[in-house]
């Protein structure tokens, strides 16, 4: 499988399975037009285009596309599917989103939590909990060095002599264990006073600030409970959060939706604040909500993503660089194969810890009943829906399979297919468009920095 | 070449025999979290 395109002038092709990626002239790209998606040609396409351009061009091309055919390097074959079992088989617990608090001081309008509380009561989690937490997924881990906490909410700042419990309690167990953790913590910023940030600087590996850019875009969902947009309050802590981090291992994470199509500018409006780790993403939310990304918007939010693209590639080169996550694409590197077919490993690497100690596939299902998983008590309860997110790759899913941009977006969130569609096989088809459009990006702003 | 430039060669299939160890971290795309696409997350190998 092959993806073909054009962006800002420049023909791009992917070649699916081997990550290959190539810049083509507008000759070869007509020429590779003739090709299907097998690695056959059409005749009838060839033939006609050999009235519209000058042989001896067409006949190079063509002998340059072959060649890499030849070398597996475009059309190649797809050889992973049956490495699946080897790669599903050891599958263990490896990473825990805590729910420290299931409340909020803020009220932002497009919060899938309903404003901290999940579905369920306001609740904060306890030491008791948290300690169960750890102890879990020690036991859960099986030889997996690595382990990952999260501290999420709600808003987990307002739990924080929890947090600094549950880190105490996990270090004190690392050696015993062989164990090494990893924490981060999301936050609203509100409370993030000297003290927290000290703690936070010392002890986590990533913090994730939210903000959502302009003042009036952020204001006008990130609200108090009084009505009151926090961006005044919150952007001089974010920004001491960063400096006194030392510019490392944070994110400055924003939220767009239908009402700011044109985020780019709340992207570039971080970046001229100062922040270099920017991610600015569309909402996840109900048509009640008003908010959310429809079908007709499309359009404008792929073209919005094009135009930051080309202003962001122009301005790392410039020396205002900085990163936007989703335009972060590791070609040479990047994750196993394995990680690419499965994904975020909700229900089965990653579960989500609710206040009273239930576990949950992830964060976005806390509360729902039917994926009640177990509790950091009891260990899991057998509930059968777990066997569903064990299968969740990218062949199980129809929509995946016959996408080009299964190996780097691995198949979607869960989440929001249970949400759409109530199957967590059945792919979100807008969040989809936007994931692909991003995908092009990013490979278009690798061509454009590898000329 | 002369129509053609290749940016990035066969990189997915290269390690496929030693994918899978499962070192990384977890990574949620949604839009709540920390959040991203799996394709620039690091290797634990490397
Ligand atoms: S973009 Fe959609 S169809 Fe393609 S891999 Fe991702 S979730 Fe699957
Ligand atoms: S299912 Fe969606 S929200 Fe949950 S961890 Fe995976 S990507 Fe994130």
């Amino acid at each position: 499988m092959i993806h073909a395109y054009r962006m800002h002038g420049t023909n791009l092709v992917l070649d699916v399975s081997s990550g290959a990626v190539h810049v083509f002239d507008d000759a070869a790209f007509r020429v590779l037009e003739c090709f299907g998606q097998d690695g056959r040609l059409d005749e009838k396409k060839f033939s006609k285009l050999k009235e519209e351009m000058p042989e001896r061009e067409i006949r190079e091309a063509l002998d340059e596309i072959r060649s890499l055919i030849s070398e597996g390097l475009l059309f190649s074959e797809d050889p992973y599917e049956e490495f699946l079992p080897q790669w599903t088989r050891n599958t263990v617990v490896k990473a825990l989103c805590l729910h420290i608090a299931h409340d909020c001081n803020l009220r932002c309008r497009y919060c899938f939590a309903g404003a901290g509380e999940y579905l369920g009561e306001r609740s904060l989690m306890s030491l008791e909990v948290g300690k169960k937490a750890i102890d879990f997924l020690i036991e859960n881990s099986g030889n997996r060095r690595n382990l990952e906490v999260d501290f999420f909410g709600g808003e987990p700042l307002m739990n924080f002599d929890v947090v600094k419990g549950i880190v105490g309690y996990a270090r004190s167990r690392e050696q015993d264990s062989g164990k090494r953790f990893r924490f981060t913590i999301t936050t609203n910023i509100l409370l993030l006073n000297k003290d927290k940030r000290d703690f936070i600087n010392e002890h986590m590996d990533n913090v994730v600030l939210s903000i959502d850019g302009r003042r009036e875009v952020n204001d006008a969902m990130r609200q108090r409970l009084d009505g009151t947009g926090c961006y005044d309050r919150i952007l001089p802590l974010a920004k001491a959060m960063v400096e006194e981090r030392g510019h490392q291992n944070y994110y400055v994470r924003g939220t767009f939706t239908r009402d700011n199509l044109d985020f780019g500018e709340d992207v570039l409006h971080l970046a001229d604040l100062g922040f270099e780790q920017i991610s600015v993403e569309p909402v996840v939310a109900s048509a009640e909500s008003g908010l959310d990304i429809r079908e007709e918007d499309i359009p404008r939010a792929c073209a919005e993503y094009e135009r930051l693209a080309k202003i962001y590639a122009e301005r790392r080169a410039d020396g205002r660089w900085f990163n936007f996550f989703h335009f972060m694409l590791d070609l040479e590197g990047g994750p196993c194969i394995a990680k690419r077919l499965r994904g975020c490993g909700s229900g089965t690497e990653y579960l989500a810890v609710t206040p009273e100690g239930d576990l949950y596939p992830c964060h976005q299902f806390a509360g729902q009943p039917e994926f009640l998983l177990g509790s950091v008590f009891t260990g899991f309860s057998g509930n059968p829906v777990r066997e569903e997110f064990y299968c969740s790759n990218v062949y199980e899913k129809p929509e995946c399979r016959e996408c080009w941009a299964k190996y780097y977006c691995s198949g979607g969130c869960a989440a929001n297919a249970w949400k759409f569609n109530q199957d967590i096989k059945k792919t979100y088809r807008i969040g989809c468009e936007l994931e692909k459009k991003r995908i092009e990006c990013a490979l278009w702003i690798k061509a454009q920095e590898s000329r | 070449m002369k129509h053609i430039k290749t940016i990035n060669g066969k990189t997915l299939n290269r390690d496929v025999k030693k994918a899978g160890c499962g070192e990384c971290q977890t990574s949620c795309q949604s839009a709540c979290k920390t959040s991203c696409t799996v394709a620039n997350q690091k290797c634990e190998k490397k």
